[in-house]
């Protein structure tokens, strides 16, 4: 169904809406492509005025007489916009108001809708008169680059007075500082063919590739497509342009293969032929309808790109040139024919081509005055129904908050006072060669339209039409969209036959390069919203800053919202005059994304807030929170960390308690998040063999090692325990938090440095279910689920032992004789899907021995009291010696990470070593993150000993334990150190003890 | 000529006719005692040192395009000391104090601003490093804080308190770092050095290296042969294609590193913060931009751009921490070309090339060492010994096993 | 970018995980005299050319395939995708 190109379901095209303009409306003319019979009620500053649907914020204010729409950066200078389009860099207001509140709107690509609340913005107390345009009076001190010359004195001035006023004087629009309510969403597309615009070069190449069946995807930044063909009055065959687009999208629209995005910016050519682009689903809505997005980011892949993004119109700088009611002469152009509208009832033309004549015999033909036509040229066809002044430039301007009159030099030197409320400038056209740029393409000179055209250099898929190769006429575009699209579906073995096409217009611009109007000794300005005018060119280049790049740098030409879409080739032309070269040999400015602004929301999409990432739950999570455990982040694993009881009002209490009943009794813990590896094969003990510092060759089946793992400069990677199920079967674990990387190793291990060991491995993480059960009655509880059949008595099943179970009637199980917390403890693993089964049952089983379920907290304690290593202390420049484990490396293999351990700096005397640290004063806490200071010495880096790692209060041994790295650490037992923590200003006396804290003989785990 | 707000005034009332090029456009000459390669924030900073510190003046310093292109000129101008290991905190401290009196040293306004490095961190164990960094630093003389979640809340109360995914746990603050307008760097120790006596000679690329005898001699350039008693590099993103050219090869990478800058708005942010669960660090410059980051690309590169998933990488970040910014619209995005080392600390030192320095490998944060990688190098460069911040910062580390490595992530040069 | 992934044609770059140097597939022998210097001229030194790079990308989001993709580190361009597995049995590695 064709809903392209209709506005609240209106066709466009030939439709002449009558309707006289409305009261208020004033600038309002007749037909364009608005909807005249609708009004649509809208406030600025918070006033209230009329428009059409069809209308954008700025069309609207202008038909209202609304010139003054914003102010500019620096000198708050009254401004109205420059432009009808996206290049825009005047007219910015903050548009809507609470948390959808948006900064830097450019009122011309903002769509009308009813209720569309508008600020202007950077201005103080009002629009009309604005405070700060004091620094306009103050502007020949305020010229590029003062500040760099400045404010250094006194020095601590900068921050507490310098700083603060120019960062409040700065800035354009606001932020609502709250959370934005809408929703973002990101896409994938895939074509052959990615047309960028859909002026006359983009329809006719997608009707072209269209009809030949490709997949095409035709994306519109406007909300209607076009192009210039909306904005003219030229004739395409027998039709309006307005008509053959609509022909054309409604025969497009019709297509399968087809998608047309209108409202879609395309806003960078990246690698391989993806490009960005972003739909604004809602922004000419009062809110998004319920669930749907406000906008999307599209990556699309496309096979091939057809830019046709047309070309900008520039402007010529002259004194005064930047009041509201001067516009590019297109622009008029465009609002007079597209919107109905006119900045003023009076209007005058300052041009150096034809193409700003037709904007003349266009109003003219509305019916608006045209005072003057100023033509920088002194020959030429002359043009009838105004007065038509060759030779002659625009030199001055009046008007404090709007344009009132021009001052024209005429080519006999004379000067002429015209009276107007409206400039239409126009310098010529600059292709519109963004994407091109954004590999680094660099676009090449065309003198014969004055403007730099797309290079040879272009993003490999990427070729270009229409306006944008520097064709300026109609008929050229059309042909150039159709010979475009036929060439590129070539590419891809797509035959293609270009489309018929209309006779259209195929005048030249006759552009004759006029860059600024030299005379006068005021402000010209060339980048209007940064304000920066020729004078800052020309004290840049005074002061040495010629490179295109120090221009830019120096005084902000080109950096503002609009990134120089309409300035830069001023700047550039004036800098090429000034060091007396051709402005191909003064340099290029390159674009980059994104083509105009994207909110920061969109890039996002529904990433943010809780869903920045996505959770992972363990299997007993649905348990756990029954219980009100309170969780923690590990990664994106959500774990328990502790389960408060009733009465229980400080963690440290639950903690302690968990702790206490795992030693005396019996804990259960989730410990699903460790990795686990399953690794099969002939070769598979020699893998590990080797991927382990220490030998698993031997490991008999039935028993499992702990293993540590480095990485090949020799620091500890990770560690875990690895059980041998069978001859070629091993099960590995690793940390929780290494789990991905310890899997990526291990297959970097395997595919490219030993591709024919045979070896296969998977990552089970996500298919087992594991649970801890520590303490003395863990076998008891065990024993109450396990299978009669298995024997786990300690004889049949002792320290280390490993094997395969079942459990709770069938189930089938795995179940590892292994500790982390040194009690007597099993892992059992069975499946995920019954991991909430398991808990339960594990749960019932230990009531008798008022069994708990401890979380990480607990975890962590008995681990310190037991002085197992963790991620605090496998911090990435830990060694195997480090750790204490140096004897753990085997010199009678090859290992990863065995060699580089060997250097001379990893094994210097006095080298880290992890040890244990009980308070002097039992009472005192231990911080983990002090820094370890010899009692009498200073606390200096220079006299820094090491580091405590994990602390943590032991309820069995009543006060403060940590783990640390001390220099020389292992000799030093029985040493009293200070444990400094300067951040805090506090420091504790500490006693250097062995790390084992708990049960040094291991006799429980052997229990 | 000597910058002041009284020569403004004076120039602005009188035309403006008195200023004079911040530096002049010299041809090259056939000899100089000291050639640095690379007008960028170090090659510049190491000859304004050379010749205010070090009493050389016959200096040159030669760039293949135009000078401070490169990172100095496309980064997120952070500065702060806010280091871990011994080998670089009393370096990037003596960096810090450069700054403190670098625009009064060079009289060019860089607008060192210091309004503070915020780190967030979001997990106890994070906090337990932040802890241990901090202490480190206090150690050094260097100020920092540990702020709890609430000390956060008073500084940034915009910051995603009530539904982040990772909540904020508090952070470890720096004072005294912030952010430094980066281009002015590069300008102001041109025109120091220019003052000074050194040529700074744009347009002229060092296509290769001449050395007789094990000892350098000059170098060949697009401009001809210059000759030198001593060549220093400090091209950091170039650095394997020039060492390459004396046949070295290096422990760098080179990638991509894409920064972020949005339209201006009235301030919202009070200093650098920087996500401890996500890769975002942001500040907002005085014009009003939020200047913001990430991870690198991560992948091998010379290209200066990157990719659409680390902008969005990063901008997921952003939301995550601070959802009041989705509003606010990215304006421009570059990449510039990080020298990423294996430890993710930067070289200054000699080659085995008699004559033939090197400084370089400063992953993505060589804009904060300017100051202190001038000066250390000018000090290599002119007395043949380290300086006494920058001892650690040699070749053989790696063969020694003396890594440099804030992150723990070892030869992994795109995960530093 | 889009790498072409030779069992599953092609993919986002998004779905893999770089590492970096072809060579770290040549592990010296470390029972060689001077094995810490081979070591370290192995893990530490890079070529890092500006131009044709042969690298390592693990599909960690697909197949779990190790790759070696010769990419063109200036224009980013791709030229060749081996799997990794291949290369290293070409540089005579097996068990």
């Amino acid at each position: 169904m064709n809903q392209m190109n209709r506005i609240n379901g209106q066709p466009l095209g030939g439709t002449e809406a009558t309707g006289a303009p409305r009261s208020g409306q004033a600038n309002r003319l007749s037909g364009g492509q608005i909807d005249h019979a609708k009004t649509l009620n809208f406030r600025f500053d918070g006033k209230t005025f009329q428009g059409h649907p069809g209308d954008t914020l700025a069309s609207a204010l202008l038909a209202n007489g609304v010139r003054l729409m914003g102010r500019s950066f620096k000198y708050h200078r009254p401004r109205g916009p420059l432009t009808s389009g996206s290049e825009e860099p005047n007219a910015l207001v903050e548009l809507r108001s609470g948390a959808r509140q948006e900064p830097n709107t450019r009122a011309t690509v903002a769509e009308l809708f009813d209720g569309l609340e508008a600020m202007s913005q950077n201005r103080w107390p009002s629009l009309s008169f604005d405070a700060l345009a004091i620094n306009d009076r103050l502007s020949t001190f305020l010229t590029a680059g003062f500040y760099y010359k400045t404010f250094m004195w006194p020095k601590a001035f900068w921050e507490k007075l310098y700083e603060p006023i120019i960062r409040r004087a700065a800035g354009l629009g606001s932020l609502s500082m709250e959370t934005d309510p809408d929703l973002y969403d990101k896409g994938f597309l895939h074509a052959d063919l990615l047309i960028v615009g859909s002026g006359p070069a983009g329809l006719a190449a997608a009707l072209t590739a269209g009809r030949a069946g490709a997949q095409v995807i035709l994306a519109e930044e406007d909300f209607l497509f076009g192009g210039r063909l909306i904005a003219e009055t030229y004739r395409l065959g027998s039709g309006s342009g307005a008509d053959w687009a609509a022909a054309a999208i409604a025969e497009l629209a019709a297509m399968p293969n087809v998608r047309l995005m209108p409202r879609t910016t395309v806003i960078g050519a990246f690698d391989h032929g993806i490009t960005g682009a972003v739909e604004r689903v809602s922004d000419h809505l009062a809110v998004p309808a319920a669930g749907k997005p406000r906008q999307i980011l599209w990556r699309i892949y496309a096979k091939r790109t057809l830019l046709c993004a047309g070309a900008i119109e520039r402007p010529i700088p002259f004194e005064n040139n930047d009041r509201p009611g001067i516009l590019l002469a297109g622009a008029i152009r465009a609002y007079a024919n597209r919107w109905a509208a006119t900045p003023g009832k009076t209007v005058a033309i300052f041009t150096n081509n034809d193409d700003g004549l037709r904007t003349a015999t266009d109003l003219i033909d509305k019916g608006v005055s045209v005072a003057a036509v100023i033509d920088t040229r002194p020959e030429g066809k002359t043009l009838a129904g105004t007065t038509h002044l060759k030779g002659a430039t625009v030199i001055d301007s009046a008007g404090r908050l709007g344009l009132t009159g021009i001052t024209v030099r005429l080519g006999t030197g004379e000067t002429r006072q015209i009276a107007c409320t409206a400039l239409g400038v126009s310098g010529g056209w600059n292709p519109n060669v963004h994407l091109t740029c954004h590999q680094r393409g660099r676009p090449v000179w065309d003198a014969k339209i004055a403007a730099f055209v797309p290079g040879a250099d272009l993003p490999p898929s990427m070729s270009v039409a229409g306006a944008a190769t520097g064709d300026l006429t109609t008929s050229g575009a059309l042909a150039s969209g159709a010979a475009g699209a036929v060439a590129a579906l070539d590419a891809l073995g797509i035959t293609a036959r270009a489309a018929e096409l209309p006779e259209a217009e195929d005048a030249p611009v006759n552009v004759t390069p006029f860059w600024y109007v030299k005379h006068g000794k005021g402000r010209a300005w060339i980048d209007q919203q940064n304000d920066v005018t020729v004078k800052d060119v020309k004290l840049a280049h005074q002061e040495g800053y010629r490179s295109v790049e120090h221009l830019k740098r120096y005084t902000t030409l080109g950096m503002a919202t609009d990134q120089g879409k309409t300035s830069n080739m001023a700047g550039l032309a004036v800098m090429a005059e000034l060091t007396s070269k051709s402005i191909p040999a003064t340099g290029t400015t390159i674009f980059r994304p994104p083509y105009t602004p994207v909110p920061i929301a969109t890039f996002a999409g529904r990433s943010a807030g809780k869903d920045f990432r996505p959770v992972r739950q363990t299997p007993s999570h649905k348990w756990a929170a029954e219980q009100g455990a309170v969780f923690v982040e590990v990664g994106m694993w959500k774990r328990a960390q502790w389960f408060p009881r009733q009465g229980e009002t400080h963690w440290r209490q639950s903690v302690d308690r968990e702790v206490l009943a795992t030693r005396n009794s019996v804990g259960i813990c989730d410990v699903t998040t460790l990795g686990k590896i399953d690794v099969q094969g002939t070769d598979a003990a020699e893998f590990l063999n080797r991927v382990y510092a220490n030998p698993f060759a031997k490991l008999a089946v039935g028993k499992v090692r702990y293993g540590l793992m480095l990485r090949e400069d020799g620091m500890a990677m990770d560690d875990g325990t690895t059980a041998r199920l069978a001859e070629d079967h091993f099960v590995t674990t690793t940390t929780t938090a290494n789990a991905v990387g310890v899997y990526r190793h291990m297959e970097f291990c395997r595919q490219c440095l030993w591709p024919d060991l045979d070896v296969q491995i998977i990552s089970t993480t996500e298919a087992w279910a594991q649970f801890s059960v520590a303490g003395p009655n863990a076998r008891k509880l065990l024993q109450k689920i396990v299978d009669p059949g298995h024997d786990i008595s300690n004889e049949a099943f002792p320290y280390m032992g490993c094997g395969e179970i079942t459990v709770c009637g069938g189930l089938r199980a795995r179940l590892f004789r292994i500790s982390f917390s040194g009690e007597l403890a099993y892992e059992i693993a069975v499946p995920t899907r019954y991991g909430d089964g398991l808990i339960r049952a594990m749960v019932e089983a230990g009531k008798q021995y008022d069994s708990v379920v401890y979380g990480t907290e607990a975890l962590g304690v008995m681990r310190i009291e037991k002085g197992h290593a963790a991620g605090n202390e496998l911090n990435g420049t830990t060694t195997a010696r480090n750790l204490g484990m140096a004897g753990m490396v085997s010199k009678k293999k090859d290992a990863i990470g065995s060699t580089l351990s060997e250097r001379e700096g990893l094994n210097r005397d006095d080298v880290l070593a992890l040890v244990g640290f009980r308070p002097v004063d039992r009472s005192r806490p231990l911080v983990a993150g002090s820094h370890f200071i010899n009692v009498g010495a200073e606390a200096t880096a220079a006299n820094d000993q090491g580091y405590m790692t994990s602390v943590a209060f032991s309820p069995n041994l009543g006060h403060s334990v940590g783990l640390g790295f001390l220099k020389s650490g292992g000799a030093r037992k029985g040493e009293t150190l200070r444990a400094v923590n300067p951040l805090n200003n506090e420091e504790v006396e500490v006693e250097v003890v062995s790390a084992h804290f708990i049960d040094p003989e291991g006799d429980r785990l052997r229990a | 000529m000597r910058y002041s707000g009284f020569k403004v005034i004076k120039e602005a009332l009188t035309g403006h006719k008195g200023w004079q090029p911040a530096w002049r456009d010299p041809a090259p000459q056939p000899h100089y005692d000291i050639i640095v390669i690379g007008g960028g924030g170090h090659g510049l900073a190491t000859a304004y040192y050379l010749a205010r510190q070090f009493g050389q003046h016959r200096v040159a310093v030669l760039e293949k395009g135009w000078i401070g292109g490169g990172n100095v000129g496309r980064n997120t101008t952070i500065i702060r000391s806010n280091y871990l290991l011994d080998g670089n905190e009393p370096f990037y401290e003596f960096s810090m104090k450069l700054w403190e009196n670098l625009e009064q040293d060079f009289n060019f306004n860089a607008m060192v601003s210091q309004r503070g490095v915020l780190n967030l961190c979001h997990t106890d164990a994070q906090r337990d490093a932040m802890r241990r960094r901090g202490n480190a630093m206090r150690l050094n003389g260097v100020d920092a804080e540990l702020l709890d979640t609430e000390g956060v809340r008073r500084m940034a109360p915009f910051l995603n308190f009530e539904s982040a995914r990772f909540p904020i746990k508090g952070g470890l603050l720096q004072r005294r770092g912030g952010t430094v307008r980066h281009d002015a760097v590069a300008w102001g120790y041109a025109r120091g050095a220019d003052a000074r006596g050194v040529d700074i000679i744009q347009n002229c690329e060092v296509t290769g290296f001449r050395i007789e005898n094990g000892r350098v001699k000059g170098v060949e350039t697009t401009r001809g042969f210059i000759g030198a008693g001593k060549v220093g590099v400090a091209v950091a993103g170039s650095s394997s294609k020039v060492m390459g050219m004396a046949g070295m090869r290096l422990p760098i990478e080179s990638h991509v590193l894409q920064a972020f800058v949005s339209e201006g708005l009235k301030p919202v942010l009070p200093g650098v913060i920087t996500y401890g669960a996500g890769h975002f660090y942001v500040s907002q410059s005085d014009k009003g931009g939020l200047v913001f980051g990430g991870d690198i690309d991560g992948y091998n590169s010379y290209a200066q751009r990157g990719n659409l998933p680390v902008v969005e990488d990063v901008c997921e970040g952003g939301m995550s921490l601070m959802p009041m910014i989705g509003r606010a619209r990215l304006l421009r995005m570059w990449g510039g070309i990080m020298d990423m080392s294996m430890d993710g600390s930067p070289i200054i030192d000699k080659t085995h090339v008699e004559g033939l320095y090197f400084n370089g490998g400063w992953c993505y944060g060589g804009f904060k060492a300017t100051p202190a990688s001038g000066w250390a190098f000018a000090h290599l460069l002119a007395t043949d010994t380290p300086h006494s911040t920058a001892k650690a910062y040699r070749f053989d580390r790696f063969l020694k096993g003396l890594m440099i490595d804030e992150k723990g992530m070892g030869a992994q040069p795109n995960l530093h | 970018m889009i790498i072409n992934h030779p069992l599953l044609g092609p993919r986002d770059s998004q779905e893999f995980i770089y590492l970096g140097d072809a060579n770290l597939i040549e592990r010296p022998d470390w029972q060689a005299a001077n094995a810490v210097e081979t070591f370290h001229d192995y893990l530490y030194l890079r070529d890092n050319p500006a131009g044709e790079h042969r690298e390592l990308w693990y599909h960690e989001q697909g197949d779990r395939s190790w790759l070696v993709v010769t990419r063109n580190t200036v224009t980013h361009e791709i030229s060749k995708v081996e799997l990794a597995r291949d290369v290293a049995r070409s540089k005579g590695r097996s068990k």
